[in-house]
């Protein structure tokens, strides 16, 4: 065989694939379930505009990437570049990486923009997010689309301690684009065993400040909103409502019940999370999806019966692999992906290097979850969680006061 | 056992207790370890509101509660709500 110039190669190569034309394309683009449409073009020509839904691989990285992408060589594909040939050559790649259904889009995107078909500019990371962010957007459950989701997520930690320390970071991290820290201590020398927010220098700031350094430090994208103040009947509401998912690191069970109740008034999930010498424990209560706090524990113990990790010690590493666990389900839910711990309660135990885990389930005859969001008044939940559980359970106080933190 | 009520057992992670329900099984316990009785039990005999019982990872609250049947190789676990965030 001779050799052979471009235009014979490629139109060679065009006799060997199928091409359809624009107005095929926007047809089968329209069928539920659609095609898989995959944009090759070079990332300047694919952020002038592109075709709503469409992958975008350039052509260089096609081979590479498209197992990922498309794991299913039954499914439809649509290729498309700018004017037909690139896109040529890519359907016939794919058809030889066993592709049973690869169609060339004849004209590519020029034609399809003059014929009148719907196209849009996409929302595009910037090249240092692309660099920051590119072993999020390489993974196909992530991609540019969830990076920018996560970017314009806002997550509220309740507590810059133990477990909110790991999970802010791991969020600042992973680009959640604006985290809520709420906390009214300071930085104590005692929290450096495992507060990895905060540091022997910024002992006696305020915890909120000092967290909003170290998260400012990891990742300038994220915007710190701080509250130093604790979290009380009269401000959850203010506090937590637009946020689109909520960590609990806190260490009190008066805090832990006001922001069930609450969480369940402004339907946002939470992601909960609880250490003990030891033992740590995850579970995620998404408000009437699965069961919330008070479906699995109607009552708090007595104070006598509850002792904090203050009075009883944690591992300092303990709370590293709770918080990331929380860290782990919040990202998974601002982007929607995997199973979350809905109605799961995750038991790690460091000591026997041991996870359990234990099923939980609503109880239609829960005092706040089975009422709606109107309905739901905040008792007094000091003297909920200080007084003997009996007592309480005989006389309720539901009146709206301050609960303190 | 968790962490907290082990040192009323001697400080065991896991402990032997007969009975083919719960509530059998909780009275052997409660009569071995006396100390735990109130983290458990209510003057009525019922279990705590701020207590939950595992029976193989299933909450008994939502089965037949403290009538629910134990098998002799079941594991039943015990669990406190726990607060410590910090």
């Amino acid at each position: 065989m001779g050799v052979a110039t471009y235009r014979e190669h490629l139109a060679a190569v065009k006799s060997e694939i199928t091409e359809i034309s624009a107005q095929e394309a926007a047809a089968r683009v329209a069928e539920q379930p659609g095609p898989v449409l995959i944009d090759v073009r070079e990332r300047d020509e694919y952020e002038q505009g592109f075709i709503p839904g469409a992958l975008h691989i350039p052509r260089g990285n096609l081979e590479s990437r498209i197992d990922n992408a498309v794991g299913d060589r039954s499914r439809p594909v649509i290729i498309y570049c700018a004017a037909g040939n690139r896109s040529a050559y890519a359907a016939k790649t794919l058809a030889e990486l066993g592709f049973q259904d690869v169609v060339s889009l004849r004209g590519g995107f020029a034609d399809w923009k003059q014929n009148g078909h719907e196209w849009k500019l996409p929302r595009t990371l910037t090249p240092q997010q692309l660099e920051r962010y590119s072993r999020h957007t390489l993974i196909p459950e992530v991609g540019e689309e969830g990076q920018l989701k996560l970017l314009d997520s806002k997550v509220l930690l309740i507590g810059a301690g133990g477990l909110g320390s790991p999970a802010a970071l791991y969020l600042a991290a992973a680009g959640v684009g604006t985290l809520g820290i709420i906390d009214a201590d300071v930085v104590d020398r005692s929290n450096l065993q495992r507060q990895i927010l905060h540091t022997e220098d910024r002992i006696g700031m305020p915890k909120v400040d000092s967290a909003e350094t170290a998260l400012k430090a990891l990742n300038p994208d994220v915007t710190i909103v701080k509250y130093s103040e604790r979290l009380t009947s009269e401000n959850v509401l203010d506090v937590i409502t637009g946020y689109d998912v909520i960590v609990d690191g806190t260490d009190n069970f008066p805090t832990r019940y006001l922001l069930n109740d609450a969480s369940l008034v402004a339907n946002v999930p939470v992601v909960h999370g609880s250490i003990y010498q030891f033992e740590g424990s995850v579970t995620v209560y998404a408000p009437r999806v699965g069961p919330c706090y008070r479906c699995q524990y109607p009552e708090p113990p007595p104070p006598e019966m509850a002792p904090s990790c203050a009075e009883g010690g944690v591992l300092g590493v303990l709370p590293g692999v709770v918080g990331t666990l929380q860290a782990t389900e919040a990202v998974k839910l601002l982007l929607g992906v995997g199973d979350p711990l809905i109605g799961r309660q995750l038991r790690y135990d460091a000591l026997a290097m041991e996870f359990v885990e234990l099923k939980m389930h609503r109880d239609p005859e829960c005092p706040v979850c089975s009422k709606s969001p109107e309905e739901i008044e905040f008792i007094d939940y000091e003297q909920f969680c200080a007084a003997p559980a009996r007592a309480v359970s005989a006389a309720p106080t539901f009146t709206i006061k301050e609960a303190v933190a | 056992m968790p962490p907290i009520l082990r040192q009323a057992v001697g400080g065991a992670r896991e402990v032997d207790a007969d009975g083919a329900t719960v509530r059998e099984l909780l009275d052997d316990l409660t009569t071995r370890y006396p100390g735990i009785r109130a983290h458990l039990l209510d003057d009525g005999g019922e279990l705590n509101r701020f207590v939950n019982v595992y029976v193989n990872n299933e909450d008994v609250r939502l089965g037949d509660g403290l009538e629910t049947s134990v098998a002799p190789d079941a594991t039943v676990i015990v669990l406190p709500a726990m607060a410590g965030g910090r």
